[in-house]
């Protein structure tokens, strides 16, 4: 049995990294998510690992595209700012079908913002930060236990379907220090035909960017990713429901947010409205079928998030008019109040009921 | 005569045996034959992967038969440092255009060597963008007229032509800096001579090496071949004196045959520890 610690999210992330083999790690420094630069920084040589300070996000990313090509595990870390440079990186990593895991401590924005915890990176993670058509599995773990399983997982991920893996986190996760269980390695082992490692004994190895002969080599490349994340959408459906089963409002939220709100759905049942949460654990791809089929039993969607509309959008996308979808959302490194949530869902049940509570 | 024949010039093993894409009187096509005589003759071409970066250069990988990737514009030297890090036993080659390596990858640059990586980096001055049809490079020369200045280069406006080799002289760290040619066979000659240095300085764990090859660009430069040949001697080498910049002897100690973790040679650090300086060697050229 693994012991159970009391860590920063930060240090159980960077510790389930190399619990989970990855031996490499290149980042720049940034705030909320310093504590894993200087966790590898600590631990990597210790373990005869490479831990570098890269001179930007660009040179991280990097950095890190040319040790998965030579195939080993690597990860690099970033929050909000930083994550926007590295999407040069992520869209080639995609094209070029690297494996990776990139971890995103989110902090408020636009531009510089500030470092408190924030949720407003959803649609650079979701649809794609970088140029052209590709999609990265999004896990949007809500505990420092979860920052440690998911990476573990987020791992396996990106070497079993060769695709870069980011992990969606915020500020707040990432500094709260909590009790975890340390994770046990997969103990998956993934096979690497493809790395560059010199052409012994073997065809050379080509992991190339640029399609342009013959005409189709891109389309034809675009096409075989399509089947790719279509069998990733089909094999990842990451979510929790909370006291679900009766519910007629179906509040939705993912991570720090999710915390907050599975605390009002207590509230709102000690009131005596049946509430529940659906959390999804990754959001890309999006639990969209069953997050619709708990949809169809609610009288109303309330989607809280620490961005002013971005997580609800896929949630419109999910339940497809069925249902109202409702907005409650706070930004710029606040956090929704249960309280707050609490308020929402009374204000619209005023409005809508208060003549069935009259009759 | 006997009716046997001795080929003296047989195409290197490394070399795949297709038609050049390149352009009439591009350097580009000799530079990597030089390349590949280089990892024949040090017999690493199953060891070795060549970074390809964005610009003419990518297309190195359909001339060398060796393990290759691409990296995003400018970031080859930190693609180069992911993988030699990750396999500090292989030879890793990042192959660069002027525009990649010096404007829009000048960061990855200067800090891949200032941290005496022990990759080789060739870099292809022609001074001028050639796969996007000619615009200014950041070594396009004065009054030098391009697409994107077409009243010629005017440092006022622009600034001077920057020279790579100098710059990377002023750090502590690289073992190897040549500024080198080809623009006749007395020069291809050398630049052999530097290419292969700087891949078996890397074999040997010496840290960062660097070499800068002037080339042609006939058809961005709008002048026929022997003429873009006769540009690079009587235009070119003025400004770019061709020169070993950075030449450090192997460490006495004998440690730097294995680089730990791929970064600063042994060598390097046990040199430093020991007058804090490095023996520069000049060489004319």
């Amino acid at each position: 049995m693994s012991r159970v610690v009391l860590m920063k999210g930060n240090e159980a992330l960077a510790e389930a990294a190399l619990i989970a083999g990855c031996r490499h790690y290149f980042a720049y420094p940034i705030t909320p998510q310093n504590e894993i630069p200087a966790y590898m920084a600590r631990r990597l040589p210790e373990l005869g690992g490479t831990f570098l300070q890269a001179e930007s996000e660009l040179a991280a990313i990097s950095m890190v595209m040319g040790a998965a090509a030579a195939g080993v595990r690597v990860m690099t870390s970033s929050s909000s700012p930083g994550i926007a440079l590295k999407q040069e990186g992520i869209s080639y990593l995609a094209g070029a079908e690297l494996p990776c895991v990139v971890v995103n401590v989110m902090r408020g924005g636009p531009g510089l913002g500030g470092i408190a915890g924030a949720q407003g990176d959803y649609f650079q993670a979701t649809r794609g930060g970088g140029n052209g058509d590709y999609r990265t599995i999004v896990l949007t773990p809500g505990s420092a236990q979860e920052l440690a399983d998911f990476t573990i997982r987020a791992f396996d991920l990106a070497d079993e379907y060769r695709i870069p893996v980011l992990i969606l986190a915020d500020g707040y996760l990432g500094q709260m220090s909590e009790p975890l269980r340390l994770p046990e390695p997969s103990g998956r082992i993934f096979e690497k035909p493809w790395a560059v490692t010199g052409a012994k004994g073997r065809k050379k190895n080509t992991i190339a960017s640029l399609r342009l002969i013959p005409e189709t080599a891109l389309e034809d490349h675009n096409l075989h990713l399509k089947k790719k994340y279509d069998e990733v959408a089909e094999a990842v459906r990451d979510f929790e429901t909370y006291r679900t089963g009766d519910a007629d409002w179906l509040i939705v939220a993912y991570g720090t947010a999710a915390r907050v709100a599975r605390k009002a759905v207590d509230r709102l049942r000690a009131d005596g409205i049946r509430a529940g949460l659906f959390r999804p654990k990754a959001v890309w791809p999006f639990p969209d079928r069953e997050l619709k089929e708990l949809a169809e039993r609610a009288r109303r969607v309330l989607t809280v998030e620490m961005s002013l509309g971005q997580l609800v959008e896929d949630v419109r996308l999910a339940v497809e008019g069925i249902v109202g979808v409702d907005l409650y959302g706070r930004a710029g490194g606040a956090v929704p109040a249960v309280d707050e949530i609490i308020g929402r869902v009374r204000d619209y049940e005023r409005q809508n009921y208060a003549h069935v509570r009259a009759s | 005569m006997s009716g046997k024949t001795t080929p003296m010039y047989a195409r290197p093993e490394a070399l795949k045996d297709v038609r050049t894409h390149y352009c009439a009187g591009c350097g580009h096509g000799i530079i990597q034959k030089l390349v590949a005589e280089a990892l024949d003759e040090l017999g690493v071409r199953e060891e070795t992967i060549v970074i390809g970066p964005v610009g003419c250069s990518v297309l190195i990988y359909n001339y060398l038969e060796v393990d290759g990737l691409e990296a995003a514009h400018g970031r080859a030297p930190a693609v180069a440092t992911g993988l030699k890090r990750a396999r500090p036993d292989k030879l890793v080659i990042s192959y660069q255009g002027d525009g990649d390596l010096l404007a829009i990858g000048t960061g990855e640059t200067v800090h891949a060597a200032n941290r005496g990586e022990n990759i080789s980096v060739i870099f292809v001055n022609n001074a001028i963008y050639g796969m996007t049809g000619g615009q200014m490079a950041p070594t396009t020369l004065e009054g030098q007229k391009t697409k994107t200045s077409p009243a010629g280069r005017n440092p006022l406006d622009v600034g001077f032509p920057i020279r790579a080799c100098e710059m990377l002289d002023t750090l502590e760290a690289p073992a190897y800096i040549e500024r080198v040619s080809v623009h006749n066979p007395a020069a291809v000659r050398k630049a052999k001579k530097a290419v292969s240095k700087a891949l078996r300085y890397q074999m040997e764990g010496r840290g960062y090496s660097f070499v800068e090859v002037l080339s042609m660009c006939p058809t961005n430069w709008g002048i026929d071949p022997v003429r873009a040949a006769e540009w690079v001697k009587d235009a070119m080498i003025p400004w770019y004196p061709l020169n070993v910049f950075r030449d450090r002897p192997a460490a006495e100690s004998g440690e730097a045959a294995a680089p730990a973790g791929g970064g600063a040679s042994a060598g390097v650090r046990a040199e430093s520890a020991k007058n804090n300086g490095f023996a520069v060697e000049e060489k004319a050229s």
